[in-house]
């Protein structure tokens, strides 16, 4: 799928470019992207490592176990095969809770500490992403954001009246697309479970 | 409430820096070495990510720049008129799951040309704030892993992101029109 879908984006791309008559802006949108990829990376090293640091921390503290016993009903839901006490967890359970409050930079960090302990429980092939991973996934891209700051914040420097006006629009529509990718992926997971 | 919850995330960081170590200490935890220890992972984790997110962000700039993207939101737009969604949100809508900077240009841009309180500053916003950048998101945290065949992921999270925008045109026209 994500083959296809990068593919058919350079290749379409590609084609329009050539029709337009400006076929040497693909080469500069090539390296702008790329470095733009590598200066997001690089970026990442610092909020990572700190978030990472400070994560070790609550694990060895036993603050992250205690947080997932709270929650335990709810994950065990959403994901089943995945044990209660292990860390993966944890993480995600912070990760979640970091997108709902809107903590986009804390939010990265543990999503991608959630991401190594499930690969940690991937029994199959560790090219190929497993059930809970593709769950939390769409969890992530739909998460309930209770504060989107940013936008507000630009609609404050427009001068709004209502700067806030969209907070309950905001979180109807992704109560909705939530819902919609729990459904999803539940349905897929057992499609692409029995054809594999 | 909004208050309440603007003070909640102005808290949030602060206070878990200062809890997590202290319950940390008082558990017999060296905190400083183990700290230390997280930390040293967050490196090849974010080094990581490099190749593949290069790969994303390359075609997903092709994409852009080459006009593609007007193409797409030109095919687009008869199918969406009658639903009551503006043509001037669509490359927003297209953007969205592609590229969270650039889509809040376009936001941005949108709230600038028609005004924060517009029916058409209010949808954008709605949908600027319910949903995460799908393809960045997918590809910098199955790239931590080296996760490379995605399976349905790709499927679910669009499937999201459409239902998001269907829910912000249908709210915003319910309560804005």
């Amino acid at each position: 799928m994500v083959n296809y879908i990068w593919l058919g984006m350079i290749v379409f791309g590609i084609l329009v470019a050539g029709a337009n008559g400006q076929v040497e802006v693909v080469t500069r949108a090539a390296l702008e992207g790329a470095d733009k990829a590598v200066k997001t990376s690089l970026n990442l090293i610092a909020i990572i490592s700190f978030w990472l640091g400070i994560m070790k921390l609550a694990e060895a503290a036993g603050l992250v176990r205690a947080l997932a016993r709270l929650v335990r009903p709810v994950t065990r839901f959403l994901f089943p095969d995945v044990p209660a006490n292990h860390p993966a967890m944890g993480a995600i359970i912070m990760n979640l809770s970091a997108n709902i409050l809107g903590l986009g930079n804390a939010a990265t960090p543990m999503g991608l500490i959630a991401m190594q302990e499930l690969q940690k429980l991937n029994r199959g092939d560790p090219r190929t992403a497993t059930g809970a991973m593709c769950t939390f996934l769409a969890l992530n891209t739909s998460c309930i954001t209770l504060i989107p700051t940013t936008i507000i914040g630009i609609r404050v420097m427009y001068g709004s009246t209502d700067p806030t006006a969209i907070v309950g629009t905001t979180i109807f529509a992704t109560a909705c697309g939530m819902t919609v990718a729990v459904i999803v992926d539940r349905m897929l997971r057992v499609f692409y479970g029995r054809q594999e | 409430m909004y208050e309440l919850i603007n003070e909640i995330s102005r808290w949030a960081i602060p206070l878990t820096l200062l809890l997590v170590p202290l319950i940390a200490m008082l558990r017999g935890v060296s905190v400083f070495e183990t700290f230390v220890e997280g930390a040293a992972e967050g490196f090849t984790t974010a080094v990581k990510t490099i190749p593949y997110l290069v790969a994303m962000l390359v075609a997903i700039s092709i994409f852009r720049a080459s006009g593609a993207m007007e193409v797409l939101v030109h095919v687009l737009s008869p199918i969406l008129d009658p639903l009551g969604f503006p043509p001037e949100v669509l490359p927003h809508a297209v953007m969205r799951p592609l590229s969270g900077g650039a889509a809040l240009g376009i936001a941005t841009d949108l709230i600038a040309t028609h005004g924060p309180d517009s029916f058409i500053g209010r949808l954008v916003s709605t949908m600027q704030g319910s949903t995460d950048t799908t393809f960045y998101v997918l590809t910098l945290y199955f790239g931590s892993v080296g996760i490379t065949r995605y399976r349905y992921a790709i499927i679910s999270g669009l499937a999201a992101d459409l239902t998001s925008l269907v829910a912000s045109v249908f709210i915003v026209n319910q309560l804005f029109r």
